[in-house]
């Protein structure tokens, strides 16, 4: 039973991971005001920048004769996914910023775009490699579990809190300078009034076209990261056809479910992860394997629902999130 | 704009508000910018070592080459096309539904509860109907949830309608693996449709499209001439304006999205009993995404929706002559489509504004 849950909890943490990265970036976008609905085209682009940025650093070093060296594959990976992301969200940023083009249309065009992307790309290079595209052994071994001198040996907390990939930990470190940024840092909360009352804001000497630039390309990067994470981890290094599919969409559900909270992103990341995965070691008898996968939407459903009923100002979508701001048509 | 602006330094370029525009000039720049994206499309190409005249040549005939590849395009356009002109029942009343795919799924599932289960009772008309009106109830049905919440609490219908897409996505899971799972199959798989409740082909193609080309008609008329259709406009516009004038605003939402749910629900029915006669998690198959992109490209006008569905109904199609014939992977249409919509969109900007460089003589209004 003990190993059942502590196992549960691993895979809920390895799964959850790429989720939180999305929701991370997602929340960073939207606290900003503008509602991308991109984030799995932005997933699928990191997605695939970061295994190619791998691959060709490591043909690259194997041409001219040397061996790859793992964490500065790793690196590259996170700064080709990281960039990738950025310019799907500069795109949609452009788009609906400074043209004022439709943000639920844009961020739909933008997932279009991105799952076109990283299919295509994931297949053109595959195909030029000979089949598939897959990285080397050495960058799998940075991008699977870590082993920490001393930490990784303490019996039970050891395997459940210090033995996962670099990511994970990445991940964790991001969320809660996010939850400082936003609540403590005048920058974060020049940021919440954009995202909130843009008029105001304006009024205040905010820029408000350049934090909502930087806050949606480097949300975008955010979510990339995430994406770079399903192509490394998940399918250890390996391009699979429609690998992203719905996570991005489920980190944009993980946002409400955290009531875009940062520092409660980590939280609902744990347990959408385990929901995602529990099928495979807890059978409740008489639910199907499938109706797990329903209950992070529902569960989203409901928060949404009780969110609006009680018209709680807190825990709800940026005022303005879904707008564009006109400075003219005050 | 600030009263001191002129005094201090000039922006280099500023923009300014068109009062009017030409149709001409519109539509002028509207092909401007869709040339300009086929030459981005074109740059891709090339970059890949391809010739992109003989790509895209490729692609045009790939879609309407022969007779077989014409019904493959068309069959392609049919629920593109419905399922825009029911997203765009919402849209006009600035209600985003995004949840087109989910309500495709349950309009299969409906349909398919009949079709599956009851085709040895019924002969084939009455079952078509059964099918028909089942999927519209469960499309309608899944639309106006979130309607019902929308008018009620103010629930935030993006979000609402985009989750009821995975539970429904969810569900077909289900019923693939459990309760519908098809006889002797050890792949989870839903069984077929008999060939005698299939859709009648008029001209090769099933009769969706002629119900397509009708439902364009009607849906053009009921926006423009009806009242209801009005109705739709005035909340559109403002609900506050809409609330004055003594327009019922929760009661609009609930209509509206009970037909743009049946609409999409009925795409559901059409793939099911017309296209693939099976469900699969396929069946909406990003739809229900695509054609939101196809109605707002239309400007929600239906004539238009029919213009853009079948040219993107040719992209996906062509996308796959490309492949056999170049090895260009299939997801260049992917690729190609959202390359097009982004410069789509950026172009409607330079219709409603105009760039003035700096120095240049003021046209205030």
């Amino acid at each position: 039973m003990l190993n059942t849950l502590s196992g549960l909890f691993t895979a809920a943490v390895l799964a959850g991971t790429p989720l939180l990265l999305g929701a991370l970036g997602e929340i960073l976008t939207e606290k900003s005001g503008n509602l991308n609905l991109g984030v799995e085209g932005m997933m699928f682009m990191g997605a695939i920048t970061g295994l190619a940025g791998s691959y060709y650093y490591e043909q690259a070093v194997i041409q001219a004769g040397g061996t790859p060296n793992g964490p500065a594959s790793a690196l590259i990976a996170l700064f080709t996914s990281f960039i990738a992301g950025s310019l799907g969200a500069l795109i949609y940023g452009f788009l609906t910023i400074t043209l004022r083009a439709n943000q639920n249309v844009t961020g739909l065009t933008l997932t279009i775009f991105g799952t076109g992307f990283g299919n295509f790309f994931g297949e053109y290079i595959g195909q030029q490699a000979g089949g598939y595209v897959a990285v080397s052994d050495v960058t799998k071994g940075v991008f699977s579990k870590m082993n920490i001198p001393v930490l990784s040996d303490i019996p039970v907390i050891g395997s459940l809190l210090f033995r996962y990939n670099w990511l994970v930990y990445f991940a964790v470190v991001v969320a809660i300078i996010m939850a400082w940024f936003f609540n403590r840092s005048r920058v974060g909360l020049n940021l919440r009034a954009v995202g909130e009352n843009p008029a105001t804001a304006d009024a205040a000497g905010i820029n408000i076209t350049l934090y909502k630039y930087l806050a949606t390309v480097i949300g975008g990067g955010i979510c990339g990261i995430g994406g770079m994470y399903m192509s490394m981890v998940t399918t250890s290094g390996v391009w699979v056809h429609d690998c992203v599919s719905g996570y991005g969409w489920l980190a944009v559900a993980l946002v409400i479910f955290a009531t875009w909270s940062p520092a409660r992103a980590m939280a609902v990341a744990l347990v959408f992860g385990g929901l995602t995965i529990m099928r495979m070691y807890i059978n409740i008898p008489g639910l199907p394997a499938q109706i797990y996968d329903m209950l992070p939407y529902v569960a989203t459903i409901i928060v949404l629902v009780v969110t609006s009923m009680r018209e709680s100002k807190e825990h709800a979508q940026p005022k303005s999130c879904g707008l564009n701001y006109f400075r003219e048509e005050r | 704009m600030s009263s001191h602006g002129t005094q201090a330094k000039e922006p280099l370029i500023r923009m300014v508000k068109r009062d009017t525009i030409s149709q001409n000039k519109a539509w002028g720049i509207r092909a401007a910018a869709f040339v300009l994206s086929l030459v981005t499309g074109g740059i891709v190409i090339l970059m890949l070592g391809h010739n992109p005249f003989s790509v895209y040549a490729s692609m045009v005939k790939g879609a309407w080459g022969s007779r077989t590849v014409i019904y493959e395009t068309v069959k392609l356009a049919v629920p593109l096309l419905i399922t825009a002109i029911g997203i765009s029942f919402a849209f006009k009343m600035k209600f985003w539904n995004i949840g087109a795919e989910g309500q495709i799924l349950v309009g299969a599932v409906a349909a398919g509860a009949f079709g599956l289960f009851t085709a040895h009772i019924f002969p084939k008309l009455p079952l078509v109907i059964l099918m028909i009106l089942a999927s519209i109830v469960a499309g309608g049905l899944y639309g106006l949830l979130p309607a019902v919440c929308k008018a009620k609490w103010g629930t935030n219908e993006t979000l609402f309608t985009l989750m009821l897409n995975y539970i429904a996505l969810a569900f077909i899971k289900y019923l693939m693996n459990g309760p519908w799972k098809a006889e002797g199959s050890s792949f989870p798989k839903i069984g077929m449709l008999v060939p005698g409740a299939r859709l009648t082909k008029v001209l090769g193609v099933h009769w969706g499209w002629i119900l397509a080309l009708i439902l364009v008609v009607v849906a053009y008329i009921y926006f423009n001439k009806t009242k209801q259709g009005y109705e739709i406009a005035v909340v559109g516009e403002s609900t506050n304006t809409a609330r004055y004038a003594g327009i019922n605003v929760g009661r609009v939402f609930r209509r509206t999205m009970f037909i743009s749910g049946a609409l999409c629900g009925l795409v559901g029915m059409l793939q099911f009993a017309g296209a693939d006669y099976t469900i699969t998690e396929g069946t909406a198959g990003g739809v229900g995404f695509t054609a939101i992109t196809v109605a707002w490209l239309a400007k929600m006008n239906p004539f238009g929706m029919l213009v853009v569905s079948v040219f993107i109904a040719m992209l996906e199609r062509g996308a796959n002559a490309i492949q056999t014939q170049f090895k260009i992977p299939a997801s260049a249409s992917d690729l190609l489509i959202g390359i097009i919509l982004f410069f789509m969109l950026g172009c409607e900007f330079f219709i409603s504004y105009k760039l003035i460089g700096r120095g240049k003589e003021e046209h205030d209004a």
